[in-house]
């Protein structure tokens, strides 16, 4: 039975993969631009990633003071991208609207690459990455559930593979030329969207289980964490459909464009609200609690290495949200590419550097110092964020022709082939 | 503690090519007939030493015959690398001993005697100045160790107006540091001492971020040791020399204490305001002197329920 599955017949699992990787090396001149550059990056990455292998994290701005920095900070980030980018799901398939089902595949393939991206992210901050087997159940000593970051590390590794298996199956059953069952993927959806909302609640809980840390020591975190994901999600979401559009004959919907900006808009306001509650808090009756605040925001001790940094994110936010606010200009793509840029940087300082790097300062000895990245950890972060670029490029570029062959086909060859399954 | 000379001289050849090989996914270099590229990250390790540093199980996975192995490795390597016979002690912890610690603050004259002492006696990176021990100069009239000044030279001590807090691992008894680790290479052993496999630590840093007492340190590049300074009495959980790309801290000085013997800190103190002990024998000093004095501990209200304490003597 095995076997046969591995035979290559016409329609068989080996075709489909065969046939989906070679459309890999199919694409116009634009494309093979773009992956070179992607490949650049990364390469330059990977070179400067070769110098921390040879010396040690000593090659970044980290120190026993503050020991995580713009890694994790991306880490942090990304798993909200992961999180949000599923959400499409929803309308898709709950209240099954077609605008939506057509781009809900790239939504996963967003998520995936969000994953993956995160993950590496982590990897590059280990300290011994050849241990890593040490993290696996069986061969290593997992400390689950005990440990948040076991916890963190089983959540991903599930979503990332139900993010491919669901794509996997309705494709396989696309590139078939039959409609997938509903049935059999809809249980599958319906747990990978509980999963979105549990990995960003995990890695909130990864910060806010440390009393240690005031600064993340706080309910807030998670529900900061969701609100501000489901303002970055659709946001990158919203640019990459457009390009989608632009490259390929792919169909977007403006309506699903409406429907995302929609979502942002009220994202961003309790995001934005969020942030005004933890000021009041902090800042109302100024404790021990409230020094990371005030490092962030006001500088302490003469180090103020954030404080632009936040104030700009918040500028940032604030002029998303009146744009997004205003009807006309919400609709206007202009203006709606605008926002989408504006909350896309802005979230990513808050919920990045902002987040974890005043986790940090003071230490819990009270000691004020400053964390400004090195260019090679700059370097090393622009490999992986290209590497995620390529990981969607090439997922959306295998995918795409699948599902528009499947529109292609006449409705009756579709349900024919149904009959026949 | 064996200290079998593994023939690794057929190996050699082969080693120079497997070792760079190695450079890529671990940063392995130099070996002795190499010359030094960078921080080697297992220092002159043998092939058969690197690869069995590699398969080492956890700590207290390991049989007998696994833990001699990864010693006599461990003694091997600080040979190669600066010369130096060193014993890599597995001592078991004493039964019926918990370790704990309390400090006179009254007498504590932020000399910094202990913090010397420590990195002497532990082995610590002298290029990387990894201290276990910070002694805090706290201003009279609080407990804010946010208005403390770690880097105080004055010309002498004390200064006036001010006192003196040391801070090392509290060894808590609850401690967030082993809940935090992802891989279980952190844990509280029997005697109470909290220790790190530095073998099985993936460097994740996770628990640095969850000790309120800021008490670990990471290995940023390999620590450097000049050979004539490195003590040669050492525990595998203790002293012994650390790669790079791993967590360290203060262990109670496990490899002395283990075997009856002070911390390095406490025979350091010049105002014998370090009190150490067993924390089960009730006619110890450390149990006189949380009987009989007012004691308190530091950021008590975290739970973390530390072994480590602080009086004073009015
Ligand atoms: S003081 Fe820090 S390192 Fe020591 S046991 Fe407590 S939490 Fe762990
Ligand atoms: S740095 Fe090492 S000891 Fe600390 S949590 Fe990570 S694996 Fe555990």
């Amino acid at each position: 039975m095995f076997k046969r599955m591995l035979e290559r017949k016409p329609g068989g699992v080996v075709d489909f993969m065969l046939s989906a990787v070679g459309r890999l090396s199919r694409g116009g001149w634009l494309y093979w631009l773009w992956l070179v550059l992607l490949l650049g990056v990364m390469g330059n990455g990977g070179f400067h990633y070769l110098d921390q292998l040879r010396h040690g994290l000593m090659i970044t701005g980290l120190s026993d003071q503050i020991s995580w920095g713009f890694y994790i900070a991306n880490f942090a980030f990304l798993v909200g991208i992961a999180a949000s980018a599923v959400l499409l799901v929803i309308p898709a398939y709950i209240f099954h609207r077609q605008e939506v089902k057509d781009v809900v595949l790239l939504g996963e393939a967003v998520a995936v690459a969000a994953v993956i991206t995160a993950m590496t992210f982590v990897m590059v901050d280990l300290g011994r990455p050849e241990r890593f087997w040490h993290m696996i159940p069986g061969i290593g000593e997992f400390n689950f559930p005990v440990s948040l970051l076991s916890w963190d590390v089983l959540v991903l590794t599930g979503y990332l593979l139900l993010n491919l298996l669901i794509p996997f199956y309705i494709l396989y059953c696309h590139f078939q030329g039959r409609e997938p069952s509903f049935r059999v993927y809809f249980p599958w959806v319906l747990l990978a969207m509980f999963w979105a909302i549990s990995i960003h609640t995990v890695t909130a809980f990864l910060f806010s289980a440390n009393p240690a840390r005031p600064f993340w020591h706080t309910a807030l975190l998670g529900p900061r964490f969701i609100a501000s994901a489901f303002v970055s999600g659709p946001a990158l979401m919203i640019a990459a459909l457009q390009i989608i559009r632009a490259v390929t004959r792919y169909p977007v919907s403006q309506k699903v464009m409406h429907m995302l900006a929609l979502i942002m808009t009220i994202a961003l306001q309790i995001s934005l609200f969020f942030v005004i509650a933890e000021l009041f808090t902090d800042f109302y009756n100024e404790g021990s609690h409230s020094a990371s605040s005030r490092y962030l925001f006001f500088g302490l001790d003469g180090h103020a290495a954030l404080r632009p940094w936040v104030w700009c994110a918040l500028g940032l936010n604030l002029l998303a949200v009146l744009i997004l606010m205003i009807n006309p200009l919400r609709e206007n793509m202009f203006f709606l590419n605008l926002a989408c840029l504006l909350a896309f940087v802005g979230i990513w300082i808050e919920k990045g550097m902002a987040l974890v790097v005043p986790g940090f300062i003071p230490t819990p000895l009270g000691e004020v110092a400053d964390y400004v990245p090195t260019s090679a950890e700059l370097m090393i972060s622009g490999g992986i964020w290209a590497m995620g670029l390529l990981v969607f490029t090439l997922l959306a570029k295998m995918a795409i022709p699948i599902e528009l062959a499947q529109r292609d086909r006449p409705a009756e060859a579709v349900a024919g082939a149904a009959a026949t399954t | 503690m064996s200290t079998n000379p593994q023939p690794d001289q057929p190996l050699d050849q082969y080693r120079r090519g497997f070792l760079k090989k190695l450079g890529l996914v671990g940063g392995a270099a130099a070996a002795t007939t190499l010359p030094a590229v960078g921080h080697p990250a297992w220092g002159g390790s043998t092939l058969g030493d690197a690869v069995g540093d590699f398969f080492q199980s956890h700590y207290k996975r390991m049989d007998p015959e696994e833990i001699e192995a990864a010693l006599g490795r461990i003694e091997r390597r600080a040979k190669k690398r600066l010369g130096v016979e060193i014993q890599v002690a597995n001592t078991p912890p004493i039964p019926g001993v918990v370790f704990g610690y309390a400090i006179n603050i009254s007498k504590c004259q932020g000399y910094r005697r202990c913090v010397t002492a420590c990195v002497e006696e532990n082995n610590q990176g002298r290029d990387s100045q990894v201290q276990y021990i910070r002694v805090l100069q706290m201003d009279k009239g609080g407990m804010n160790l946010e208005t403390s000044e770690h880097y105080y030279a004055p010309e002498t001590v004390p200064v006036d107006g001010k006192f003196y807090l040391p801070v090392q691992c509290q060894q808590c008894d609850d401690p967030p540091c082993v809940k935090a680790c992802p891989v279980q290479a952190t844990w509280m052993e029997p005697d109470g001492i909290v220790v790190i496999d530095y073998n099985w630590c993936i460097g994740c840093r996770y628990c640095m971020a969850a000790c309120p007492y800021w008490a670990r340190h990471f290995n940023w590049s390999e620590p450097q040791i000049p050979a004539e300074a490195l003590n040669p009495v050492t525990h595998y959980l203790g002293n012994r020399p650390r790669p790079r790309g791993v967590v360290e801290k203060c262990t109670f000085c496990i490899q002395r204490t283990r075997l009856g013997r002070q911390p390095a800190c406490q025979e350091a103190c010049p105002t014998g305001a370090r009190v150490f002990g067993n924390l089960l024998d009730p006619d110890s000093e450390i149990r006189y002197v949380l009987e009989n004095k007012t004691v308190f501990r530091l950021k008590e209200d975290l739970g973390t329920e530390p072994k480590f304490w602080y009086y004073t003597d009015v």
